[in-house]
């Protein structure tokens, strides 16, 4: 194919076609205008629109516009064998997706009847993985966050000790962001030997750091400033509208599907569930959700910890131990349909399948995604908001638009 | 519990609901017209109490079967209750009452379905597409579909 050519005829018009303001503006009033950000904004952490109806510098309605990033996830998982959907389901939430593959790989294993059977030295190296990746995910969020509102350096700090942590599962898996390491009825690999004293000094390394996090940011005053008071999300509305993960605990709910539904070995773990108690303005604000992110990542290393100490002890490496014992080498589950939910650093990850016993392909595979139902919170609570604040709020609710879009 | 559930939902039901035992969580089968009170009351009775819509799932059983589905995953936070409910739709007609006045989250869910398998939700607030563009053609998660050739000028098959 010749690719000096252009190889689409550019109608200015189309971009309205394909995409409409839902908005329109012969319908505004005197003083009001439309405002659009996105989908290219930096403060819009990915490829978002958002079209907002603005009377001077109040937003009185927020539309967004999502659908940027679809990359066919459901049409993928029900083209393929499950277990060649696990490299897609790392593509949801591309910063966590140790975690999203413990959820899928969960959900398969549960149809398949082998759940119990896994052995615990998987289990707690899942859990080691998943809770390390759950780090790095708050760090972007609270990073990212931190920048939206104007706090530069945190950000760097935070994405230096993400590299840490990166670099910890790229050892384990081979692979930095998309790891393919969980696999259904089993791990790709062991953990390498030495992990365990790596992962120890990383964690001893880690939790000054976070510290030094709380000082420079969380109780900073100009963040304080910006944050409290800010995108209050009563818990009512948060329950109503789906909302799940570090979003509705700062809204005040001790609501944690890892206690709740205690899947996997959390059961056998020692970990609180934080949540927001409107110590610098309401329960709800974006402060608290921010607060809630950072007292999840001391839990996530006391989980840490704990696994840690399991698998150098209890369920130690041994010569003979085989991660990929249980892979099933034909994956069939019979007849039916399950809904599986776990807790992604986002909130709760579903799936839902449809096995027809006949084939090794879901005939149905959907993803309930987690960023995609907190997102849809934005139009209730950005209303009668300064954009400024609008700005805050979308940071607040940590969207990862490849998982919103799929 | 799930006869605790069939209990209430029963007498709401101008047709006989049935109970899928396979589905994980159980599930509870119902004819479309009786969907909107089912659910509702599913919300506001004191001993359901389904708080949360975890999921709303379009399914298309192909032409042969000539059926649509939608399964709605239901939770209550106080009881720690899972229920599904699945609702059967023509495939020649998919139309479907919406739940987005019950709970707000089904709003974008229901859109998706919409977008998806174009199952039409009476009563939405803003039905419109939720992924893919506007003037996209045709389906994309239908059994039978198959994609436009070119899509404003651009090829579609890669």
């Amino acid at each position: 194919m010749p690719t000096d050519q252009i190889q689409y005829k550019s109608h200015p018009g189309n971009l309205i076609l394909s995409e409409p303001n839902k908005l329109k503006v012969e319908n505004l009033r005197s003083e009001e205008m439309i405002i659009n950000l996105g989908p290219q904004h930096p403060s819009t952490h990915g490829v978002l629109r958002l079209e907002v109806l603005m009377d001077g510098e109040i937003v009185k309605e927020v539309v967004p516009h999502i659908g940027y990033l679809h990359r066919c996830f459901e049409k993928h998982g029900e083209n393929l064998p499950y277990n060649q959907v696990i490299p897609f389901v790392d593509r949801l939430d591309y910063v966590a997706s140790m975690n999203s593959e413990h959820a899928y790989a969960m959900g398969v294993e549960r149809m398949l009847g082998i759940e119990q059977q896994i052995p615990k030295r998987v289990e707690y190296i899942r859990v080691l993985v998943a809770e390390l990746n759950r780090i790095a995910s708050h760090f972007i969020a609270i990073g990212t966050y931190g920048m939206d509102i104007g706090a530069f350096s945190p950000f760097f700090w935070l994405m230096r000790d993400r590299e840490h942590i990166l670099r910890l599962l790229e050892w384990a898996s081979g692979a930095r962001l998309l790891y393919n390491y969980i696999w259904i009825g089993g791990l790709f690999y062991d953990l390498p030997v030495g992990f365990e004293e790596r992962c120890r000094e990383f964690v001893s390394y880690i939790k000054p750091k976070i510290q030094e996090l709380n000082t420079v940011l969380i109780e900073n005053r100009i963040f304080v400033e910006r944050t409290a008071n800010v995108g209050v999300l009563p818990l009512d509305l948060a329950i109503n509208c789906g909302v799940t993960g570090p979003m509705l605990r700062g809204s005040g709910l001790r609501f944690d599907l890892r206690k709740v539904d205690g899947y996997s070995v959390y059961p056998e773990l020692d970990f609180d569930v934080p949540i927001g108690e409107g110590k610098m303005g309401k329960t709800g604000d974006c402060w608290d959700r921010t607060y809630v992110r950072v007292e999840e990542i001391y839990e996530s290393l006391k989980i840490i910890e704990q696994c840690l100490d399991k698998l150098s002890s209890e369920h130690k490496r041994t010569r003979d131990f085989d991660p990929q014992a249980l892979v099933p080498k034909k994956i069939r589950p019979k007849a039916q349909d399950l809904y599986v939910r776990a807790e992604i650093p986002k909130g709760e990850l579903g799936f839902f399948f449809r096995a027809d016993g006949k084939s090794d392909i879901p005939f149905r595979c959907k993803c309930r995604s987690c960023s995609f139902v907190n997102l849809s919170v934005l139009q209730e609570i950005a209303k009668g908001v300064l954009i400024a604040d609008l700005i805050a709020i979308i940071g607040s609710i940590d969207v990862v638009m490849g998982e919103v879009d799929r | 519990m799930l006869d605790s559930f069939l209990s209430v939902v029963k007498p709401l039901c101008l047709t006989e609901p049935v109970i899928d035992d396979t589905a994980s969580p159980k599930a509870i089968k119902i004819a479309a017209v009786d969907l909107v009170l089912v659910m509702d009351t599913l919300y506001r009775n004191p001993t359901t109490y389904f708080d949360m819509l975890s999921c709303i799932t379009g399914i298309d059983n192909g032409v042969q079967v000539a059926t649509m589905e939608v399964v709605y995953n239901l939770y209550s936070i106080p009881f720690h209750h899972h229920l599904m409910i699945k609702v059967m739709l023509p495939r020649d007609r998919p139309e479907i009452d919406s739940v987005s006045h019950i709970w707000k989250t089904a709003n974008w869910h229901e859109r998706e379905v919409f977008d998806m398998y174009g199952i039409n939700f009476k009563n939405h607030p803003d039905l419109r597409r939720i992924l893919m563009p506007a003037d996209w053609e045709g389906y994309p998660l239908r059994k039978d579909y198959t994609h436009q050739e070119y899509y404003r000028d651009i090829k579609v098959a890669y």
